[in-house]
């Protein structure tokens, strides 16, 4: 797929990223150069291994690529000091894992609230964004439970309305609903892909469930030994 | 991040793990509590010293003489080209001028001769000393029994414990409210007139070569007594300690005896001198023992020879900082061991709080957003822990005074506090501790900072 530059939200270049494993170099991932339009919808798909997370981290800014770039609203990740990507997972990332990854010992409003500590929002505009988040997310009235307390679409919800806290440009989600069963999984991308759509974010999912991202997202990308196999845009 | 969101994460982080941080903050209390116990006895300790030797009445006192009259007194001066022959009398004129110098409360004579009390049909001899109304300060009066003298020119007398036995062996007691015959030898000045037309004032060679070539200055000593009153007994002699032979037995109120122009041995040196009536030594009071030493200096340049204490003070000092110093060396060997345990506690929580941690850099906290969390959770655990051990270090301190005084009053010694706690040290304590904290999170801190997120994530 090819966008004018000003609506690319993503770009990489002939990024790779190698580990070394004792004596082996494992190439994570191997070359990709991708395109990401602004506001778009991208499902990256792939075995086990096939370097999809790998490539994800890159884009949140978590992990820096051997060579190559990662262009995020022209901006190169991999020139970034540590202090500023930080800045920019603070406040132009939203990220949403398999297992939540929500601090059990706070309740879901401290959850929701902790990306905007970080961010320095004021005390009383973060309890506005906190309650428009969890409505946006359906679990306005759950304020004062702690995940364990919730479900795990619950929790996913409450991940979700986390990512959004500091009101990103870009969602990151890796497979959202790995831990979901699939009537909960549906429930959730479907979510994602309304707030997608009324936000005007755009959306990169890990996932190696096929039919979920045939039906949400508007472009497959098959990924394998760390290297862009196919693209699939739907309609 | 800022510094209230710091201080509640910090906080709520500590709540998490109440009794392992729990007990981290009762190690650091128990290093603060002894590093406060050992000061504070330090202080204690000085403060007993200072008390001790401010009650003897020698640190706010500078013992004045001429130079006339202590040739060869102080060893380590130099001698060359002096002559003490042309050194300043001690005479009123000079007595008049150290008492309006700055930071002087009082200039007294130390008036010294022999009398004799007599009481009960019994002569009995005995150093007849002047007592400035000042001396009731003196720790020596902290045991008087009956009152001090009303008076500075009351006629009125205290008698030292030995020698009231020696009047009333039974009860010397019962002394208090009797009237006693002092005998004395007056002073009664022959050539009245040369005590203010021939006496040189600064030792002038002239002066005194008019003197030797025939001043017709001179005195009788005629006996004389006075009815007192004893109004106490007291068991030592105040400022008494450097004495022994002319040790004081009787004492009277400064002004009375020179009201009752007592002739003192010091009169017959100052007639063959051709000086008219001056002092043996004079006893200036200043205000604040801080001032002795400038005081000291005034009257070193007036031309006189000076005492004080003050070099035994500044030995003193010295002698209490090598104190102090060892025992907050001590004091600090239970923080050092708790360092060790904040050290552990933060390591352990860094290992615990992995994917905490992973979570927080994802979601946007920088190296040193973490980096502070776990400098500030430390920190509020030195805090806590220095309040904690402050309060178990006064109640240690507490226990020190109990004990002691308990033993004291076993010994029939008065009770005294050796332990005491200053207001700089409560504060300075809780500073070391979360200074001691920070330090020890130094590495812990760090560790947390550099976690890889992708790992600490990448395996739950």
């Amino acid at each position: 797929m090819s966008s004018s530059p000003a609506s690319l939200a993503v770009r990489t270049q002939n990024v790779c990223r190698y580990y070394p494993m004792g004596e082996t170099l494992i190439r994570a991932v191997d070359g990709i150069s991708l395109d990401i339009a602004s506001g778009e919808f991208v499902a990256l798909l792939g075995q086990s291994g096939s370097g999809k997370s790998t490539l994800l981290n890159l884009i949140a800014g978590l992990d820096r690529p051997t060579s190559g770039a990662v262009l995020v609203q022209g901006r190169d990740l991999a020139k970034m000091s540590s202090e500023e990507l930080a800045g920019y997972r603070r406040n132009d990332v939203g990220m949403v894992f398999q297992a939540f990854h929500l601090i059990p010992n706070m309740t879901i409003t401290e959850n929701v609230e902790l990306p905007m500590r970080f961010a320095e929002v004021d005390r009383a505009e973060r309890v506005e964004r906190v309650r428009e988040s969890l409505e946006r997310v359906g679990l306005g009235k759950r304020l004062e439970h702690r995940p364990s307390q919730l479900s795990g679409g619950e929790q996913q919800r409450v991940s979700i309305a986390r990512a959004l806290a500091n009101r990103p440009s870009l969602l990151l989600a890796d497979e959202p609903t790995g831990n979901l069963d699939s009537r909960t999984g549906e429930d959730i991308l479907k979510l994602i892909r309304d707030l997608s759509q009324s936000l005007g974010m755009t959306v990169i999912m890990v996932t190696h469930e096929r039919g979920l991202a045939e039906r949400f997202a508007q472009r497959l990308i098959f990924l394998g030994d760390g290297k862009l196999i196919s693209q699939e845009t739907l309609a | 991040m800022k510094g209230y969101d710091l201080f509640e994460l910090a906080v709520r982080n500590l709540r998490q793990s109440k009794l392992r941080n729990g007990l981290t903050t009762i190690g650091i209390s128990v290093g603060v509590a002894s590093l406060v116990a050992m000061l504070s006895l330090g202080v204690g300790l000085q403060q007993l010293a200072t008390r001790r030797l401010a009650g003897s009445g020698m640190f706010d006192t500078v013992f004045v003489m001429s130079k006339q009259d202590t040739r060869g007194f102080d060893r380590d001066e130099d001698r060359k080209d002096q002559h003490p022959e042309k050194a300043p009398v001690l005479d009123e004129a000079a007595r008049q001028q150290m008492t309006h110098l700055p930071n002087v409360t009082e200039v007294e004579p130390e008036v010294r001769v022999m009398g004799q009390i007599v009481y009960g049909g019994q002569t009995h001899f005995g150093f007849v000393t002047g007592l400035p109304m000042s001396a009731h300060e003196n720790e020596a009066f902290d045991n008087l029994q009956g009152n001090f003298f009303s008076g500075s020119d009351a006629d009125e007398v205290i008698l030292l414990n030995d020698f009231a036995k020696e009047l009333e062996p039974q009860n010397p007691k019962s002394l208090i409210g009797q009237q006693v015959t002092l005998r004395y030898g007056e002073h009664q000045s022959l050539a009245a007139d040369s005590e203010n037309s021939g006496r040189p004032q600064g030792g002038d060679q002239s002066d005194n070569a008019s003197a030797d070539a025939g001043s017709d200055y001179g005195f009788s000593v005629v006996r004389k007594a006075q009815q007192l009153k004893v109004v106490g007994i007291v068991d030592e002699e105040p400022y008494g300690g450097m004495r022994t032979v002319s040790r004081g037995r009787i004492f009277l109120p400064v002004d009375l005896t020179e009201k009752l122009n007592m002739a003192e041995f010091s009169d017959m040196r100052s007639s063959l001198r051709g000086h008219g009536k001056t002092y043996a030594t004079l006893t200036v009071r200043v205000k604040d023992p801080a001032k002795v030493a400038q005081v000291q200096d005034t009257i070193k340049q007036m031309g006189f020879r000076t005492f004080s204490v003050l070099d035994a003070t500044k030995s003193l000092r010295r002698f209490f900082t090598v104190l102090d110093l060892f025992l907050g060396i001590f004091g600090s060997l239970a923080l050092a061991v708790a360092t060790l345990a904040i050290i552990n506690t933060l390591v352990m929580a860094v290992l615990e709080r992995r994917r905490e941690i992973g979570v927080m850099k994802a979601i946007g906290a920088s190296d040193r957003d973490v980096k502070r969390l776990f400098f500030a959770e430390a920190g509020a655990m030195g805090f806590f822990g220095g309040i904690l051990g402050i309060a178990l270090g006064f109640a240690i301190g507490k226990a020190i005074n109990l004990g002691t005084g308990i033993y004291l009053r076993n010994h029939q010694l008065p009770a005294e506090p050796v332990w005491i706690l200053p207001t700089w040290l409560i504060g300075a304590a809780i500073a070391f501790s979360i200074l001691v904290s920070l330090l020890a999170g130094l590495y812990p801190a760090s560790r947390a900072a550099r976690l890889d997120p992708v790992q600490t994530l990448k395996y739950e």
